[in-house]
This record gives C-alpha cells, sequence and structure tokens, in this order.
C-alpha cells in the first residue's frame, strides 16, 4: 500500500523487461507503444504521489520506505521525498513520455533504445529518492550505462567519442563521491549508510575533515551540473546525443547534480559549505557568463542550446549558494524551469533538424513562412528559456537574483548580466532560423504532426502555467528551503519569498562587512 | 612413568581431505579411462570430471558443519568454513571449465584431449587442498599439485602460441616456487615450525626473531604474488592467459586466484597476524602497483584474452586492497570479491571462448565490432560481465570494490582506496572501448560471427555466471551471511 515510490521507481524496469522479453517477436511499433505506455503509467502514480504529499507536514521525509537490504555492509533501501525531490521525481515522470513519443522517428533497434530509455527512467527516479547514500551512488552510477548506450548508439556523426567522453567524466567525478561516502561511513559508529545516519556523523566532524569531504562531494556533483571548468564533456554529449538523449541529460541529468549539492553538500557540510561559499560562487558566475558568451559565438544550434545550459545551471548553483530563502527557491525552482524549457529546446531543435538536416544556423532562414506553428513554439520556448515575464524562466531567475543580491552585490550584478546575453543568443539565433530568405530545399517543409504536437503542448503548457501560477511550485519547496537554511544559516530568520533578508553567512560576505 | 619415548601419532580424520581424495580418484580413473578404452569419448571424460567435482563438493558440504578438531592429520590440514566456502567455489569454477573445455575440445575438431579433464580434476585438487592447507609445506605441496598441472594444460592444444605460454610459465613458475620454499625455511628458522597455527604463537610476543620472521614473509610474498598475478610479479599472465586454450584460460584466472588468495589469507591472519603491521605497507604497495600497473597497460591491448589477463592484475590489487584490513573485515572483503571475480571472469573468458571460431581466431578486440548484430547474446553477457569487472552497478563487481574499499578505508588506508577509485575510471576506459566497439559499430563482413551449436550450448553454461553476477549485485546479501560464518579461521 505504501509502496508507491519503489512503485514509481521500478515500473518503467518492468517496461523494459517487458520490451526485452519480447524478443525478436516484438514489432518495433508494439516496443514504442509498450514503452510509451510504462512511461505514462509512471508519471500517473508519481502524480498520486504528488497528490498524498503534504507541504505542511513536519516531517522533512515524506512516503519513506525502509528496507534491510545488505546488512553486513549496512546498506538498506530507503526512499522518501521532500519539497526538492518531489518535484525532480515529477519532472522525470513527466518528461520521460515527452522524450518517447518523440522518439517515435528512431527506425535503429528500437526495442534496445526503448529498452534503454526505460532502465534509464528507473536510474534517474532512484537518485532523486533514495535516502541511503550508497543506494544513491547505486542509482548515480547505474544511469551512467543507458545514457552512454543512448548517446553511443543512436547520435551524430562523433556520438561515440561523446559518449566514452560523458562516461569517463561522470565516473571520475564520482570516484571522489565514493571515497566520501565510504569516508563518511567509516567514522559512523553504526555499520550504514543512511541518511539520517551519515548526516549524523557528518555533524560530528571536525572542521578540516568535513572541508574535505565537501570538496569529495562537491567534484562529483560539479562535474554532473557542470561546473566550470569540469564543463568540457557537456557540448559533445548534448550535440551528438539523439533527441531525447539530449532533452533528458539536460532535463535530468544536470539536476542530479544540483540535487546533490542541496542534499548532501549543503546539509551535511553546512560549515564548509560557507567556507567554500565565495569560491562556489566565483565559478558558479564564470559559469553563468562563460555559457553565454560561448552561445553566443555558436552556429550550431544544438551546440547553442548545450551551452546556455552551462550558463543556467550557473543560476541555479549561485542561488543555493546564497543561503537565502529566495536563493534557495530560486535555485530549486529554477531547476524544474530549466529542466522543462531546454528540455522543450532540444525537443524543437531535434524537430527542426529532422526537417532540415542541418543544425547549422547559417544553413536555415526564413523557415517561419513554412512552418509558423513550429516556429512560433520556438520562439515562445526561447522566450520562457530567456526569462521574460509571465513564462515561468522568469521567476526562478528573479528569485535567485534577488537572494543573490540580498548578500552580494557584485555576484547579483554578474549573474543578471546573462538574462541580457540569454536574450541576445537565444533571439538572434531565433531570427537566423526563422527569419530572412527561405532557401530553396527548405521551401516545402512541413508543419508540425499531430504526434508532434502532442509532445510539446504539455511542455509548453506548464512553460506557462508555472510562469504564471509559481505558487504551485513554491509551496512546496519553500519548506524544504528552509530546512536547507536552517542547516547552513541557523542565524538567518527564514521569511516568506519576496521580502529581502540580508544573511552573514553567504559568498558576499566581504562585500556586504561593516 | 618412564617408559620409552613415545612417537605421537597423528589423529587420522580423513574426512577433511575426503574432497581431495575423491578428486584424485576420478582423475586417476580418467586417465585409465583413456588409457584403455579403444576409443575414449568426450562424454564419458566430462562425466567423470562432473561426477567427481559434484561428490568432492557433496563431501565439502557436509564439512561445514564439522565438530571436530580445528586442525586434522597432525595439524596440516585445517577443518574450517572458510575451507568449506573455498573449496565449494573453486569445485564451481572446476564444473564450468570442465564444461567450457569440453565445448572447446569437441569444437575445434582435432585430436581428442583426453588428458584434459584427469589434468584439470588435478589441479583441482592441488587448489582445494591449499584452501585447506594449515601446514606451509602442505600449501607448497598443493601448489605444486596445482601449478604442474596447469603447466600442462596450458600447453594443452600443441600449438606454437600454448606452448611458448607454457614454457614460460613453468620457468617462472619454477623461479617463484624457489622463493616460496626459501620463505618457508626462513619462517622455520624464526619460529622453529611450519604449523601456520604454531607460527602464529611463536610470533605473538616473540623479539628477537622478527627479522627473520619479516624476511621469511617477504619471501613468501614474492611466491603469492606470483600465483595471484601481483604486480611486480605478474610478468607471466599475459603471455599465459593469451596462450593458453581459453577454457583453460577462464578457468585458471578464477581458480587459481580463489586458491592463492585463500592461502595468502590464511598466511596474513594467522601465521603473521602478530605482525600485522609489518606486514600491511608490503601489501598496500602490492595492491598500488598492481592495480595501476593493471589497468594502465591494460588499456594499450588490442587482444581480449591478454587485456583481460591485465585486468586480473588489476583486480589481484583489489583484492588486496581489501587485505590490508587485519582481521574478519578485510577476509569477508576479500572473499565476496573472489566470489565475484570468479564469476565475471570465467563469464568473460566463456564469452571470449564464445566469439572465437574454432581454435583461438577472433580474439582480437577488433573482432568485436558490430558484435551485437551478429551475435546479440553474446554480446549481452559480454556487456554484463565487462561492466562487472568495471565496477558499475547493478553487478557484483560493484557491491566487491565498495566492500574492499570500505575494508581499506575503515583501517585507514584513504590513499590507497583513492589510487583505486581513479584506476577504476582508467580501467573504465578499456572496458568501455570493448562495448564501443560491439554495441556502437558496424561488423566487419570478413569477421562475422556465426555460432556453431557446441557455441550455443557453452552460451547455455554461461548462464550461470551471468546470474551470479546480477543476483550478488542486487542482492548480495544471499552470500554475504555464508561468508561471514565462513570468515573466521579456526586454528
Amino acid at each position: 500500500v505504501n509502496k508507491l515510490l519503489t512503485l514509481t521507481t521500478f515500473l518503467p524496469l518492468l517496461g523494459a523487461l517487458m520490451v526485452l522479453a519480447g524478443g525478436r517477436g516484438l514489432k518495433d511499433e508494439a516496443a514504442r507503444w509498450v514503452a510509451l505506455g510504462a512511461s505514462l503509467v509512471t508519471f500517473i502514480v508519481s502524480l498520486v504521489v504528488l497528490g498524498r504529499f503534504d507541504p505542511s507536514a513536519a516531517e522533512p521525509f515524506q512516503m519513506l520506505e525502509r528496507a534491510r537490504w545488505v546488512e553486513s555492509i549496512g546498506l538498506t533501501y530507503t526512499v522518501g521525498v521532500d519539497g526538492v525531490s518531489i518535484w525532480m521525481l515529477l519532472l522525470t515522470t513527466f518528461l520521460f513520455p515527452v522524450s518517447i513519443l518523440a522518439s517515435w522517428t528512431i527506425t535503429k533497434d528500437v526495442r534496445r533504445f526503448m529498452a534503454a530509455m526505460l532502465v534509464l527512467e528507473t536510474a534517474v527516479i532512484g537518485t532523486f529518492v533514495a535516502l541511503d547514500l550508497l543506494l544513491f551512488f547505486l542509482f548515480f552510477e547505474a544511469l551512467l550505462v543507458p545514457m552512454y548506450l543512448l548517446i553511443g548508439g543512436w547520435g551524430g556523426r562523433r556520438r561515440v567519442y561523446a559518449a566514452i567522453k560523458f562516461f569517463l567524466f561522470t565516473m571520475a567525478g564520482s570516484a571522489f563521491l565514493l571515497l566520501g561516502i565510504l569516508f563518511l561511513y567509516s567514522k559512523g559508529g553504526a555499520v550504514s549508510f543512511r541518511y539520517d545516519v551519515l548526516l549524523g556523523v557528518a555533524g560530528g566532524l571536525p572542521a578540516t575533515t568535513a572541508r574535505w569531504l565537501f570538496l569529495a562531494f562537491f567534484i562529483a556533483f560539479a562535474v554532473k551540473v557542470p561546473l566550470v571548468p569540469l564543463h568540457t564533456w557537456l557540448p559533445d554529449a548534448h550535440t551528438e546525443a539523439p533527441t531525447a538523449g539530449s532533452v533528458l541529460l539536460a532535463a535530468l541529468l544536470l539536476k542530479v547534480g544540483t540535487y546533490g549539492l542541496i542534499r548532501f553538500n549543503l546539509v551535511f557540510f553546512p560549515e564548509a559549505s560557507k567556507y567554500f561559499a565565495t569560491f562556489v560562487g566565483v565559478i558558479a558566475v564564470i559559469g553563468i557568463i562563460y555559457g553565454a558568451v560561448n552561445a553566443l559565438i555558436q552556429t550550431d544550434i544544438k551546440r547553442l542550446v548545450a551551452y546556455s545550459s552551462v550558463s543556467h545551471l550557473g543560476f541555479v548553483v549561485l542561488g543555493l549558494f546564497a543561503f537565502t530563502q529566495q536563493g534557495v527557491t530560486g535555485g530549486v525552482l529554477q531547476m524544474v524551469n530549466h529542466g522543462l524549457a531546454t528540455g522543450a529546446l532540444f525537443l524543437l531543435v531535434g524537430m527542426v533538424y529532422e526537417r532540415t538536416h542541418t543544425r547549422d544556423l547559417d544553413q536555415m532562414g526564413g523557415l517561419a513562412s513554412g512552418m509558423p506553428w513550429l516556429m512560433g513554439a520556438f520562439l515562445f520556448t526561447a522566450f520562457a528559456s530567456a526569462g521574460l515575464p509571465g513564462l515561468n524562466g522568469f521567476v526562478g531567475e528573479f528569485l535567485v537574483i534577488v537572494g543573490t543580491f540580498a548578500v552580494s552585490n557584485w555576484f547579483g550584478a554578474l549573474a543578471a548580466t546573462a538574462v541580457i546575453l540569454a536574450a541576445i543568443y537565444l533571439l538572434w539565433s531565433y531570427q537566423r532560423m526563422a527569419f530572412g530568405p527561405v532557401r530553396e530545399e527548405h521551401r516545402l517543409l512541413p508543419d508540425v504532426s499531430l504526434r508532434e504536437v502532442v509532445v510539446l503542448a504539455p511542455v509548453l503548457a506548464l512553460l506557462l502555467l508555472f510562469g504564471v501560477v509559481p505558487k504551485l511550485l513554491t509551496d512546496r519547496i519553500d519548506p524544504a528551503a528552509k530546512a536547507v537554511i536552517a542547516r547552513v544559516a541557523p542565524d538567518q530568520e527564514t521569511t516568506d519569498v519576496g521580502s529581502p533578508v540580508r544573511n552573514s553567512a553567504g559568498f558576499g560576505q566581504e562585500a556586504s562587512g561593516p | 612413568m618412564i617408559g620409552q619415548a613415545v612417537l605421537p601419532t597423528p589423529e587420522l580424520a580423513f574426512e577433511p581431505v575426503l574432497p581431495e581424495l575423491v578428486l584424485v580418484a576420478f582423475a586417476i580413473a580418467g586417465l585409465l579411462y583413456e588409457a584403455l578404452a579403444k576409443r575414449s569419448e568426450p562424454l564419458v571424460h566430462l562425466s567423470i570430471g562432473l561426477v567427481g567435482v559434484a561428490l568432492a563438493a557433496a563431501t565439502s558440504l557436509s564439512l561445514w558443519s564439522w565438530d571436530g578438531a580445528a586442525t586434522v592429520l597432525g595439524g596440516t590440514v585445517a577443518a574450517d568454513r572458510f575451507a568449506v566456502l573455498t573449496r565449494l567455489l573453486l569445485l564451481v569454477v572446476a564444473a564450468l571449465g570442465l564444461i567450457l573445455g569440453h565445448q572447446y575440445f569437441a569444437r575445434s575438431g582435432d585430436e581428442q584431449k583426453g588428458e584434459f579433464t584427469p589434468l584439470l580434476l588435478f589441479a583441482t585438487s592441488g587448489m582445494t587442498l591449499i584452501v585447506a592447507a594449515a601446514d606451509l609445506i602442505v600449501t607448497f605441496l598443493a601448489l605444486e599439485i596445482l601449478s604442474l598441472s596447469l603447466y600442462v594444460l596450458t600447453g594443452l592444444t600443441g600449438r606454437r602460441a600454448a606452448n611458448e605460454a607454457s614454457m614460460k610459465y613453468f620457468l617462472l613458475g619454477a623461479f617463484s616456487s624457489a622463493f616460496f620454499l626459501y620463505g618457508v625455511a626462513m619462517a622455520y628458522g624464526a619460529t622453529g615450525t611450519t604449523k601456520i597455527a604454531t607460527m602464529a604463537l611463536a610470533l605473538t610476543g616473540s623479539g628477537g626473531t622478527q627479522a627473520l620472521a619479516l624476511l621469511g614473509f617477504a619471501l613468501l610474498a614474492v611466491g603469492f604474488g606470483f600465483k595471484v598475478s601481483a604486480a611486480p610479479f605478474h610478468m607471466w599472465t599475459p603471455d599465459v592467459y593469451q596462450g593458453a586454450p581459453t577454457p583453460v584460460t577462464a578457468y585458471m584466472s578464477a581458480a587459481t586466484k580463489i586458491a592463492a588468495f585463500a592461502a595468502l589469507i590464511r598466511v596474513l591472519d594467522v601465521a603473521f597476524q602478530a605482525l600485522a603491521w609489518d606486514w600491511a605497507p608490503v601489501v598496500w604497495g602490492l595492491a598500488a602497483v598492481s592495480i595501476v600497473l593493471g589497468s594502465i597497460l591494460a588499456i594499450a591491448q588490442t587482444n581480449v584474452k591478454r587485456m583481460l589477463a591485465y585486468s586480473s592484475i588489476a583486480h589481484a590489487g583489489f583484492i588486496l586492497t581489501g587485505l590490508t584490513a587485519p582481521g574478519a573485515v578485510g577476509i569477508r572483503s576479500a572473499v565476496f570479491y573472489l566470489v565475484a571475480y570468479a564469476a565475471m571472469t570465467v563469464g568473460a573468458f566463456g564469452t571470449v571462448m564464445l566469439v572465437s571460431g574454432r581454435g583461438e581466431e577472433r580474439t582480437r578486440i577488433a573482432d568485436y565490432a558490430g558484435l551485437a548484430r551478429t551475435n546479440p547474446v553474446a554480446a549481452a553477457l559480454m556487456t554484463l560481465f565487462l561492466l562487472s569487472l568495471a565496477g558499475i552497478p547493478p553487478t557484483a563487481g560493484f557491491i566487491a570494490k565498495v566492500n574492499v574499499f570500505s575494508a581499506a578505508i575503515g583501517a585507514g588506508y584513504w590513499g590507497l582506496v583513492l589510487l583505486g577509485v581513479l584506476m577504476s575510471v582508467a580501467a573504465a576506459f578499456f572496458y568501455l572501448r570493448v562495448i564501443v566497439l560491439m554495441y556502437m559499430q558496424e561488423p566487419d563482413e570478413a569477421t562475422a560471427t556465426q555460432t556453431d551449436e557446441p557455441g550455443r550450448a557453452a552460451g547455455a553454461v554461461l548462464i550461470v555466471p551471468a546470474a551470479a553476477t546480477l543476483v550478488l549485485g542486487v542482492f548480495p546479501g544471499v552470500i554475504v551471511g555464508v561468508i561471514e560464518k565462513a570468515s573466521i579461521l579456526r586454528w
């Protein structure tokens, strides 16, 4: 009965097994429908999870499930959700059916493709709900394999290079994570990897040890986010991956990194987080600007969107390490927003590519005349991604910038420039795609098909919905954000979003000091 | 009462060595059959081998609840659960090796190799004896029994590469045996005994003879380092693994490691337990060098068997990493690693055999291009085993690595663990390369693989290691309890 999270996590895996068990007898069409069905059922179950989630509950984690797994080493199966992970969970279960439907055009090894997608879904959900550090690490590592196969098996021309680079970068990062987890575990008296147990262990560590552990965790998540200079795998992986792969990489896998920062770095090592806050803030701002400038000079539209992710994720990290209510809430909100908006951009880029067979902006032009609906959707999404008020990107970015200004004017001002840059590169690329003389070979391209409408409509609707009623999200995020702040900056009074509070903990200490 | 000095008669309890007696009896039966039958049937050989192994396993299993003396036959053979578990593991590997070998020789089509089964049984008897050996002389004897059988098995096909491998193995093996024996002599000099238990007592609290004991340990470490193929004593491994017939490689890569590590564990954690502070740096060093050399050198390989050989060197390093933690924690982690490693290495070499055609063709890494298309089952199996070797969840290799790393961190060696996790990343590169070839590239027309009937049967056998790799990765609890009970050495 109370196994909802387990059900959500493993339903996709069940679907994958069904697809694979079908063998050669299973027609491609059937495999697609089974995969779509499995991911839709998962989504429905996750909606039930959302319905049962009580934002006003006192205990931080809800729908907890605990089971012993490997007692000798203290590995347990513990899952639960709080106001952060519930949205990551929903984002995951929502984007998977969308991506699967968007992959209808895949014709090579359909069964394997769909199986890899579903296995990936289980692994991603697992990372978001796991409340046992080794269990988290297990999912964290396991999601590499299906993603690696998706990029390498169905990607573009340089797919093998991109896939290996992705795998090795992430695995190198997670090597430090494993070391950190094991070290923390060895310091605990109890043989357990459970989140609450190790949280207690982390609280009793000497400051120097905690700082080293912070760095070990941080490297792993910084690769995933990615923060400059550990980001170099991202443009390759995003560009070479098939459309669904790019969507999921940008919307979900990057979030695993920021989620890890919230769940572990901030909460486990509050003192070290403060100690490194300025450092993290600096590389986050560098990432914001570096990503935006790089996006500005790209002619490959997919690479452009990839670099815009580097910029946006810098925002998220900046917000988190401001240690203000606005910053943390805005950061989490931005995780959801970026997932939806960038996911939609990659979907649209994929649809354009299927028609024009090019991703080079210089080879396009005038597409709006032949495909008004597709280009209209593109413009809408670009606005959302650039943070136009009324669409979802605005609220998150605004909160992050407000939260950042509360602690440091410099960081706030620098971050704000990226909002302008984002508008430039997105609208400029749109202009090069949609306007101007149409090329001869692009004259008779079809506009969106019914399937593509079904793919895009729900995502675009959410972009609008969360722009108009962000309260839907923030109501559940706020308590979780408060809990984080209470640990990192306990001296700071937490208020509801909207009233800036100066704090004494964040990276701006020098700037705002007496 | 004054009487003539009575020579102490050792207690004659033969049950603890029944598995060895059974194995040797069936080996001799196989030899007689080969010599006397007009035309020996491979199936009869296989049956003799499998029945022998099964009976040996049954007799081992009955020792699980042995309540007699800790050591029997004058304190030379231990009758503890550690011996039971490692024996059973060896016997499973032996059974897999027998079936794979049967397929291999049936497929190669040239003259039958009637010696294969008896030799493999002899080798196994040496291995099952060494895991129970409670006296370094018995350890040495068992080491020689298994080594001599393996030298011959390596050169069994008479191909050039196999002969060369066999010769190399023999020469270097003889050399390392000398080191080992010299080490036994030194240890005897230091403690006045070759019995592992008595040695432990003698070293506890002894002062002056410790230097000699340490010298003895160093020499023993060379001998063991050779057998477990830990760097820098690994030189033979790539050549022998590549040159030997693939089923023999599959068998010995797993079984030799289990046997030699089990014996090493008795030496480390019983005989020299009082000197743990002194031997830990040696184990540490061997582990670090093995992990680094094995992982780095594997990257440059172009032959799958050779690549897996270097990977086995790295894995020896990982097992040694676990053993840096003295006592039950280290033993548990090492034994779990051995179980996992046995499953994945037998599986990987078994799949190599499945893919390679007659003889030893198609063992280049390049031959794996597009395997997912030509032979999806073999490609899927290989992927599973490679992911496990790389330590990616949810496979046995992942849990095994977590175990040894957390044991080493618990003992304070986090530097070694850092090295281990980083080298795991380097290692992931060469495992991934094979997966890339199998799934992401088109098959080369000339080498497109056709699996023949015996090949398919061999594939069916690989279900055992494949299931073990998965089950131990997802539900390691099924064996952890057993390992815990078996990690207490009685002496």
